[in-house]
């Protein structure tokens, strides 16, 4: 099965372009894109997993390393189109445009971090496994049903495949039709289990033969191949021709959250060779400098913008007011029950009132 | 709020179908999503007539997947749809508990009202119509004590229809709970055209002084059975119709138990952590010093709902009921 799908590149591990599939689409203009959006969310994975070990914020779900994955996908949606991310894919929001501050009180704890800016359609990230993926086909659903051309597009991992919830929403999409694409980041680990151990299958792609869509397995750390399956992807979505599974080979550098140590499951000398060899962020490198587009000064402003920008999101996030206890049961139901009123005016009024 | 003209006489599953085509009628938001619903009209026939007066574009036969149907609505009902879910049996919603349990019942929560859920989740319930295992679950309290989610337990075509109506119109999720038993047990006048009743509120089928009796769903019939042969026995039983299981109709309750000072609380879902220990608890918080004898409760034991050869023992009866209230009076 592997044969029938082959992974997708449009660039070696040296940056030289091997499939000319898309290549009169790539720009400088893009690839700096591209190359920002990188930077900018490895520099906020670094930071939050800096800001965890100090107890600035709480657990971590880190993703350095799937960057080209994230980035490539964001980048392909339009702006109107629906995104429903798991735990791991803030990096996709922020490049989609969630606010930086929002995604750090969300792992703070708070639930205003789960607000997406006016007009993004970002769902709040899946804690559960897979249980997005019937969302985004809902949503997708209802789209092709208001006769738009929006589309949704739905993150999960490979342990995700295994269960019930992604069958039913790829299955769900592939009867209605629904314009949603399905990326799978294939990053070899759930938590500490390594893929041939959750599945039988030598590839996740194949699972769309089950639904009749089409099944793409493509290099996860290739951020052009991302972006051009993904907008394939969207665009026959678009045109009403239903889901797609798009399977994106990838890897995560480190832990599965701050709580867990990857080196107690698994050998970490790997994580060390696949950066040097497949960093998502060096292949871009190398390809800039191979066409004569790396700028030095350019790569360092954009380094320094980011970690200014990240900076001031955790001096916003930080300065944010403390949490309100009335918001514990001013959103439960639009109209609070009487239990719920009971219970707030109890609580207020032993603790002194709401927010000092 | 009723417009309605004139008024037919219906059975509750009836009464329920034109509630549901009023509300495809009156808002084109409304979807209707559920296994068998279309040409089949849903294996009650609840929905008959529908996906051909609607098509199929509204009345949505799914595949057989009750978490990625449910998950769908979600979806559905966050991007501006107002869907309503028919699940068969209660007793096949557990594959859908999940989206039920972390997204539908809290994705207000989760983003302090930027995302809502107004969906509905229709499903017959209950036993004593000599259906297969499974199939007559009464798991309500699940549902009740989930934050976030109401829900709602007709037993009558009347309040069927306007209670549907006000769930469909409800901002939030709404689990409406339909006794199987009372699909077509009685006809009842039913109003044509759109009206609501508030969820949340109970309904007072007989007044009484000596003892409270407080049930809902399938067991309202048996309860006014027995009701009526102890007000034979002159002890006049007050009978409440809850129609709501959250939230609970607290004034209702206590206004009653007060009066009375004696419970008999009837159910026919498992004792051990059913809806009638909040009827209890409510008891307790609002009436303690009015109470002439402990509260009794009459339910379907601890057991899993038997196979329907044995149902007749599980389910309450008018005998039971009898006992009960026979045994508060003389306290």
């Amino acid at each position: 099965m592997e044969n029938h799908f082959p992974i997708r590149r449009m660039m070696d591990e040296n940056g030289n372009i091997i499939n000319s599939e898309y290549e009169e689409k790539i720009n400088e203009k893009l690839v700096k894109e591209f190359y920002r959006h990188m930077i900018r969310t490895r520099t906020f994975d670094r930071k939050s997993i800096s800001l965890q070990r100090q107890g600035r914020i709480g657990t971590y779900a880190p993703y350095e390393g799937q960057e080209a994955s994230q980035v490539g996908t964001a980048a392909a949606l339009g702006e109107s189109d629906w995104m429903f991310p798991t735990y791991r894919d803030h990096g996709a929001a922020m490049t989609f445009g969630h606010s930086l501050r929002n995604i750090l009180l969300f792992w703070n704890g708070r639930n205003e971090g789960c607000v997406p800016p006016e007009g993004k359609k970002i769902f709040p990230p899946g804690i559960p496994i897979a249980t997005q993926i019937p969302h985004a086909a809902g949503a997708a659903f209802a789209e092709r049903k208001k006769g738009t051309a929006n589309a949704a597009i739905a993150y999960f991992g490979d342990g995700a495949t295994s269960e019930g919830d992604f069958h039913e929403g790829l299955n769900f999409a592939s009867v209605f039709k629904a314009p949603v694409v399905f990326f799978n980041q294939n990053n070899q680990y759930a938590i500490s289990v390594p893929i041939e151990k959750q599945m039988k299958t030598k590839t996740i792609a194949q699972k769309a033969l089950a639904y009749d869509i089409p099944g793409i397995r493509i290099d996860g750390n290739d951020v052009f191949i991302v972006y051009f399956e993904t907008l394939k992807a969207l665009e026959r979505a678009r045109k009403g021709e239903g889901p797609t599974l798009i399977e994106a080979v990838t890897w995560r550098y480190g832990a599965h959250t701050t709580a867990d140590d990857p080196s107690k499951y698994r050998d970490q000398s790997e994580s060390t060779n696949r950066r040097q060899e497949y960093d998502p962020i060096l292949r871009l490198e190398r390809w800039m400098k191979n066409t004569g587009v790396f700028d030095e000064k350019w790569v360092q402003a954009a380094e320094e913008e980011a970690a200014a920008e990240i900076d001031e999101a955790v001096a916003e996030m930080e300065a944010f007011p403390p949490a309100d206890p009335a918001a514990i049961f001013d959103h439960v139901f639009a109209e609070p029950t009487w239990q719920i009123k009971q219970q707030k005016e109890e609580y207020l009024k032993l603790i002194g009132g709401g927010r000092k | 709020m009723k417009t309605a003209i004139g008024a037919k006489t219906m059975t509750m599953v009836q009464a329920i179908t034109d509630a549901l085509d009023t509300m495809l009628q009156e808002k084109e938001e409304v979807l209707l999503l559920g296994e068998d619903i279309g040409k089949n009209g849903g294996v009650f026939r609840a929905t008959d007539g529908l996906q051909a007066k609607y098509g199929e574009g509204r009345v949505i036969d799914t595949p057989l997947s009750e978490a990625g149907f449910v998950g769908a609505g979600i979806g559905m009902a966050v991007n501006g749809f107002l869907p309503v879910i028919e699940i068969q049996f209660l007793g096949f919603i557990y594959p859908a508990y999940e989206q039920i349990m972390t997204h539908a019942s809290r994705l207000r929560m989760r983003t302090m009202g930027h995302f809502t859920v107004p969906m509905v989740i229709r499903a017959p319930f209950g036993a004593g119509v000599r259906a297969p295992e499974i199939h007559c679950d009464s798991t309500e309290a699940i549902f009740t004590h989930m934050p976030g989610i109401k829900v709602v337990c007709p037993s009558s075509a009347y309040d069927a229809k306007g209670l549907l109506i006000a769930a469909i119109e409800d901002p939030d999720p709404v689990l409406f709970l339909e006794p199987m038993r009372c699909y077509r047990s009685a006809k009842e006048e039913v109003p044509e055209g759109k009206y609501s009743i508030e969820i949340g509120k109970g309904k007072k089928l007989m007044e009484g002084d000596d003892v409270t009796v407080i049930t809902w769903g399938a067991m309202v019939p048996e309860v006014l059975a027995a009701a009526k042969q102890m007000t034979g026995k002159n002890i006049p039983c007050e009978v409440i119709d809850l129609r709501t299981l959250f939230p609970l109709d607290k004034d209702m309750i206590a206004e009653s138990v007060q009066k009375t000072g004696r419970t008999v609380i009837v159910h026919e879902a498992h004792a051990t952590g059913g809806v009638g220990n909040d009827v209890l608890a409510i008891i307790n918080d609002t009436s303690f010093l009015y109470q002439k004898a402990p509260v009794e409760r009459v339910t379907g034991f601890d057991a899993p709902v038997p196979y329907f050869g044995f149902e007749d023992h599980y389910l309450p009866t008018p005998a039971r009921i009898q006992q009960a209230i026979e045994k508060v009076m003389k306290f």
